[in-house]
């Protein structure tokens, strides 16, 4: 059996293949970043420029600007970005939360909600690990202990492996709609377990020993002035970072499905078109004709 | 539902009473983790040792090891000569599927649990007081394990890395299971001097929460797999 080698530029002279020269093409563009950005993208690059700034002015207003606490003293420092970060965090998995509920309802499912909650969960995971090492160098000079069994902290640690395991969940390969679904399912279950984890830890803490741990909180009731800004700023700055990093993940998702789609339809392409040369050419495949 | 149920239920434990592989392996795996603690932890024995007070903890840990054994089996029976594909075929109501599924681990978790039982009483040193607390809080803490376990088992059903997966994905998830398992028996031990069966009422939630998302999201993981 005689196959026909064909260069790609042969290809692309010929009439069939011409689709696949131009959806390739297209691909080509969408990742050239010298090309004009349609309008969602500069919506996203003002978002990270904007993210940027308000990080470099939480950072300047909370190391230079504020005066230390009046208790903490320089500890405070650390709490303008803990906060804000495990917002993200509960913003990351209600969004992963709500896109998989988008995916599983038949009227709205589409292929974006699974990748948009695969972003969230992502993010998520990182901002998840953010809040516990925060949350330990604070509680460590604070309570005098990297860790204690108080809710909220042994919920964090759950919810951290509980989205690892979501991670992995959608790396099984397969056909994607199957994996998509089966993630949406991996996502719901996931976070159902969230309260009730939370509430049997809390029973668990109160029936077994008094809080040992003063209410972290306490040390922010007193803020007001530049402090209170900060804070306020570090929320805004973050929430921009978290938005620019769903965004540029949901990105690399939808790439990733294009590069997959039609770099299995230009292999097709080029298939057929060596079918069809040689059976021209040489009369090898018998049972074809064009 | 039920009487599919029933059909899955017997055909796995049909299986298991010709392969035994729960009572040949599972068990005895079990056994070896309860003598594992005892070497750790031990060698002392009797009140206030670390052996007997931790016994409740030690206990379930090793029941929760070997959950991941059983669901591990369950579902590799299901994964060999096309099984899935002739349960799919077979017309079966996927929630029956799921029911009997879970309910063939179940009974095969509460065996294991009495020999479990027994032998941490021996082992450690630890007598079965508040029986009826005990039987309760296996019953209803086995129920939630099976569902979740069951559910987890077909997510992973599909996936080559099954066996490092499922672990992953199922302990964090019962770790609430764990904890209320863990002092509904201490409260059974009486040494947590809190009496009553609050931590029945935390298993209980799991149970029926996770038998709901089970029997509903049974069906869309099962076509897939």
């Amino acid at each position: 059996m005689s196959l026909t080698t064909t260069t790609l530029d042969e290809q692309l002279d010929d009439d069939a293949p011409i689709t696949v020269a131009v959806e390739t093409g297209a691909f080509r563009r969408s990742t050239n970043p010298r090309r004009s950005k349609t309008r969602g993208e500069q919506i996203i690059a003002i978002v990270g420029a904007l993210g940027l700034i308000g990080m470099v002015f939480t950072v300047w207003l909370g190391l230079w600007i504020t005066p230390p606490d009046e208790f903490m003293g320089n500890l405070v420092r650390l709490l303008y970005v803990h906060p804000a970060i495990a917002w993200v965090m509960y913003l990351a998995y209600g969004g992963a939360f709500l896109s998989s509920l988008a995916y599983l309802w038949r009227r709205t499912r589409s292929p974006k909600w699974d990748r948009l909650a695969g972003s969230f969960a992502e993010v998520g995971v990182v901002f998840t690990g953010l809040t516990l090492v925060t949350g330990s160098i604070w509680g460590r000079p604070t309570w005098g202990a990297w860790w204690t069994w108080d809710p909220l902290l042994t919920t964090t640690a759950l919810l951290f492996v509980l989205y690892l395991g979501y991670l992995a969940v959608r790396r099984i390969p397969g056909d994607p709609e199957v994996c998509a679904r089966r993630s949406a399912i991996a996502a719901l279950v996931a976070f159902v377990d969230v309260p009730i984890c939370y509430f049997s830890v809390l029973w668990w803490r109160s029936l077994h020993q008094a809080p040992t741990v003063d209410d972290p909180i306490n040390g922010k009731t007193y803020i007001h002035g530049s402090m209170a800004w900060t804070l306020l700023l570090s929320f805004v700055a973050l929430t921009l970072v978290f938005s620019w990093l769903v965004a540029q993940r949901y990105r690399l998702y939808n790439l990733a499905a294009l590069e997959e789609e039609q770099g299995l339809s230009y292999a097709l392409d080029e298939r057929r078109s060596e079918g069809a040369e040689s059976t021209v050419g040489g009369n090898v495949m018998s049972g074809t004709s064009s | 539902m039920l009487r599919d149920a029933l059909l899955v239920a017997g055909k796995d434990l049909r299986i298991e009473l010709r392969s035994r592989v729960a009572i040949g392996q599972v068990v005895p795996f079990a056994l070896v983790v309860l003598l594992l603690f005892g070497l750790a932890l031990g060698p002392s024995v009797g009140r206030g040792s670390v052996l007997y007070s931790a016994a409740a903890g030690l206990f379930w840990i090793a029941v929760l090891l070997a959950t991941v054994l059983g669901v591990q089996r369950s579902f590799s029976i299901e994964a060999v000569d096309g099984a899935s594909d002739g349960l799919r075929l077979s017309g079966l109501d996927p929630a029956g599927i799921f029911l009997g599924k879970a309910a063939a681990i179940g009974c095969e978790l509460l065996v294991l649990e009495l020999i479990l039982a027994l032998a941490s009483a021996l082992l450690y040193d630890r007598p079965l007081t508040g029986a009826v607390l005990l039987l309760a809080t296996c019953a209803v803490a086995t129920v939630g394990l099976v569902a979740i376990g069951t559910l987890y088992g077909a997510v992973s059903l599909g996936a080559r890395q099954r066996e490092t997966l499922l672990p992953l994905l199922f302990f964090p998830m019962v770790a609430p299971l764990l904890l209320a398992a863990t002092k509904s028996w201490e409260e059974a031990y009486g040494t947590s001097g809190h009496q009553g069966t609050g931590w029945l009422d935390v298993l209980a939630v799991f149970a029926v929460a996770y038998l709901a998302i089970g029997t509903v999201a049974f069906g869309p993981l099962l076509e897939d797999a």
